[in-house]
Order: C-alpha cells, then structure tokens, then sequence
C-alpha cells in the first residue's frame, strides 16, 4: 500500500470497525469470536483491497468475510475434533448468506449489552468506552488514572459474565426499555461527569471523555427517539459549552453569575435549545429533560440578574417530584435565594440541611454560608465555611470556599 | 502498538510426553499461522532449552558466563512471539489462543515506546 492508500484504509478502518464489529457479535454469538473475526478481516482487505480495490460497501464486505473466516476455522476445528458435530451444524447454518439486518440495530443490541445491569457499574463504563466507543485499554485507563491491566481485567471479566449467563444480545423489549435505557444513559452521564469534573490531571484524555459522551448521547438519540436520551444530550452540550469559562487560568472555580458568557459556544446552546423543546413536546418528561431546560435558562440568560429564576425554582419543584434527592433540594433552594431574596434562601437551606443526607456534603455548606454572610450572620457564615473546608476534597474548590472565608 | 508474549513452561511437563502437552506442541506452528492471518504476528521464535544458553554478567569490567539456568526451575522462558496489536485487551485475546497457555504460562508486555518518558519508581 502506498501512503495514500493507505490512509484511506485507516480512514475505513476508523469508520467502520464499531458497526462492523457489532454485527460480528450478532451473527457469531459472542465478543471474542467477532473480534477475532473482525481482526482476519481488516488484515484480508488490507491485503486484497491495494490489489482489487475498495468494495462499493466496505461494511458487507467486512461483515462477510469475518463471518467466512469465523466459519472457517470453525469447521477447521470440527473437523479436528471430529466429536463436535454441533459445531459443524452451527457453521452450515452460519453460511446461510443472511444480509445483515439494519446496521443501527446492531449498534444498540452492542450498547445495551455493554450496559446491562448484570455488570458492575465500573465494568459497564470500561465496556462501552472500548467496544462501543472504540477506545483502547489505554486510553481508558490513562483517562481514568488507572493501570492497563487494571481495566483490562475489568473488560475480560465483564465479557466472561456476558458469556456465562447468556447476556442475550438485543435491543431490550418494550417492557423493559425504560429501565434499560436508563442504565445507557446513566453510563453515558458518568462517563461525562469523569471528565467533566477533574480540574487536575491529563487534561486531553479528560477531555475526550466529554467528548466521547457527547458522541454516544448523539448516537442514541439517532438511533432512539427517546425523550430523557435527548435531555441527557442536551444536558452535556450545555455544560459543554460553558466549560472553558468555569474555570480561570490559575485552575480555580469561577462561579455561573460570575462567568464571561460571550464565551459561551452559541451553537452547542442552540443545539441543545432544540432538543429539550423536542424532548418537551413528546410530553414525555424526565430528570434529564428538566436538567437540561434548568441548564437551557441560564444559558439563554444575557446575565445572571437577567435569569428568569421563577421559572427555574418551577422546574425545580418538578424535579423534585420525579427525582427526590437532597442535592435536587439543595439546588432548588439555591434558586428560590435568587428569586426570594436571602432570608428566603436561608431558610429553605436550612430546611434542607435538617432533613439529613447532606452531612458529608460540603457545597450544602458553601451554600449555607452564602446566605448567611449576605444577611450580615459573619459568625455563623465562618463556621458554615469552616465545616465545608473540613469535608471538601477536591483542591479547586477547597480554593474556592477558603478564599471566600478570607473576604468575610 | 506492538506487544511482547513471553511463553513460560515447565520443560518436565511440556516435554514430559503426556497426550495433552504433545498436541499442545503439534498445534503451535498452526497457531503462529493463525496469528499471521489475522495481522497480529510480527515475529516469533522458540528457544532451546535453557541448558543449552549461557547467563552473562559484566561486573567492574569482568564479564563472568555461567552455564543455564537449568530445568530445575520451575517455569523458564521457552519462546517470545512479537505482536501488532490494537490495545492490551486485543494482545490479551491474540496471546490466549496459544495452544502453550494451556500447559504453561503467557506474560503479555507492551513495548516501549520511546517517545513517551520512562517510569518514575
């Protein structure tokens, strides 16, 4: 191959290993016979494509032969072992010529696998990031500050549990899509989150992972019109787009009200704008969707007094009810401060802060302290920042709350 | 990125003469085969037995060679296939099809790649 060629290869390679590799799994049952088939047939293009050319559909033309080398080594090996006739059967019927169904279907059974519930939590991320987003083991682990070995156990492990109890490989009935569907969408979050929230370490490979969420979010939302994948994608767009403003150059936190927003990307708002009206409009209306219209409003303010703060405590009160977290109250409380006014903030912070679960929370706090040192309550306010000092971890925002003790 | 498979065995078992280490060896030319059709194989060789080599070390400027190691260790290195893999889990799946994993031991390492900095231990 010359270097021509071979880039457009690669280029093939890049853009159709994911989709090729997930049809592999359908018609040879299972994640090492496809990838190994997948292997054999990127190395027989690569050595037949320079000579014949590039097939019209490079997909059909991969699909086919990974299934023919699978095939054959499978009758190599019934053959060899001539006490294995089941395996001689599966591989006639395997060379039934059977098209690929639709490739999309493909795509979801892959992610639905990777994601199901029956895999711990940390295995499903390593799984998707690898066999649905195509990265490799090292990079998963350099994103996630691990050793290679570490998450390629992760991902051994989570195939065998896959094999032994027949994890079928499909797109979830109607009956428990929901369910299903919340778990892709929660990988998806947390893959973000990862990335989204380090202040410190290898700044690339974290920000990929933002990207690489927001490139799965896209795919389910292609691939399924589904009201909380679309307010999950709006949801990372918006953080997306205001992410290079929420931190300054010396590393540290610079607060929504306090953020340059003609730096905000306008597209990626738009974009987002547009999903959580259409995710609105199937009436259809989960935590995503309303996270991401809370987003949507302070991204859409031209200022932060300009923000239409009524609307936000009213979404709030609806999150509340389908999504009854403490932190979902802390928030909400945060924003009737905004609306009400100080006193109404402490209050309903308080309220918040004795109902429990927000002991080991330091922003409940930060939080605290704020209303506190705004109605003139300096003593209470210092030892509010105080007990958030003392539970925070993160460097950037022990920064941040110090430096706010030190103003008062 | 390229890996090394170094294969480990007890010689008294591979060697022993059993059903299962005897078809295990019968198998590994096929399997250096397989590795080339799928792309992965970059090179591999067998290594005599280690009776057979010689251990050196050069210490103040006097090189001292010693015989062996001998069989008596338990487990010694008995061959190194190169790899072109595209991650650790894609090396891992390659180097476990070797009909030796069943009767000894495969370490997979990555090989260095010089254009990123060495360990700090």
């Amino acid at each position: 191959m010359n270097s021509e060629e071979n880039a457009t290869f690669e280029a093939i390679y890049r853009a159709e290993k994911r989709s090729v590799l997930a049809t592999l799994i359908r018609l040879l049952g299972g994640f090492e016979a496809a990838e190994e088939a997948l292997q054999e047939a990127f190395a027989a293009a690569a050595a037949r494509w320079p000579r014949d050319g590039i097939p019209q559909n490079p997909y059909a033309w991969l699909v086919s032969t990974g299934r023919f080398k699978a095939i054959d080594r499978w009758r190599k090996q019934a053959r060899l072992a001539a006490a294995l006739p089941d395996l001689a059967a599966l591989a006639d019927e395997l060379y039934e010529p059977a098209m690929p169904e639709d490739i999309s279907d493909d795509e979801l059974r892959l992610i639905f696998t990777c994601c199901h519930p029956a895999l711990a939590p940390d295995a499903r991320i390593a799984l998707t990031l690898r066999e649905v987003a195509g990265l490799t083991t090292e990079e998963i682990a350099r994103a996630y500050i691990a050793s290679a070995p570490t998450i390629a156990q992760r991902i051994v492990r989570a195939k065998a549990k896959i094999r032994e109890e027949a994890i079928p490989y499909e797109v979830p009935t109607h009956v428990q899509l929901p369910e299903r569907l919340e778990s892709v969408l929660r990988v998806i979050y947390l893959i973000f989150n990862e990335g989204y929230s380090a202040t410190e370490g290898p700044g690339l490979t974290r920000a990929d992972l933002c990207l690489e969420a927001i490139r799965l979010g896209r795919l389910i939302v292609g691939l399924l019109q589904d009201s909380e994948a679309m307010g999950l994608l709006a949801l990372m767009l918006l953080h997306e787009a205001r992410h290079h403003t929420r931190i300054d150059k010396a590393g540290d936190i610079v607060l929504l009200e306090d953020q340059d927003r003609s730096l905000w990307n306008r597209n990626l708002i738009d974009e987002a704008g547009k999903l959580v009206e259409q995710a609105f409009a199937t009436r259809n209306i989960g935590p995503y969707v309303l996270q991401a219209a809370i987003a949507a409003i302070h991204a859409n303010a031209s200022t932060a007094q300009d923000t239409d703060w009524t609307q936000i405590v009213t979404l709030y009160d609806v999150l509340l009810r389908v999504d009854p977290s403490p932190v979902v109250a802390l928030n909400r409380a945060a924003a009737i401060s905004k609306r009400d006014g100080p006193q109404a903030g402490l209050a309903a912070i308080e309220t918040v802060i004795q109902q429990g679960n927000l002991q080991n929370y330091p922003l409940a706090y930060a939080a605290l302290a704020d209303m506190q040192r705004q109605l003139g309550m300096i003593e209470a306010a210092m030892i509010s920042y105080q007990q958030a000092i003392a539970l925070t971890r993160q460097p950037a925002e022990l920064r941040f709350i110090e430096a706010r003790l030190a103003d008062l | 990125m390229r890996y090394a498979c170094l294969i480990y065995y007890n010689a008294k078992t591979l060697f022993g003469g059993s059903p299962e280490a005897n078809a295990a060896l019968s198998e590994c030319a096929n399997y250096d085969e397989k590795l080339k059709e799928s792309g992965h194989f970059v090179m591999g060789e067998a290594l005599e037995l280690p009776e057979n080599g010689m251990t050196l070390q050069v210490r103040d400027g006097k090189m001292s060679a010693v015989d062996g190691p001998f069989m008596e260790t338990r487990e010694m290195l008995g061959g190194i296939i190169l790899i072109e893999a595209t991650d650790l889990n894609d090396a891992v799946r390659a180097a476990s099809g070797h009909p030796l994993a069943k009767i000894g031991s495969i370490e997979v390492r990555p090989v260095v790649d010089f254009s990123t900095p060495p360990p700090e231990l």
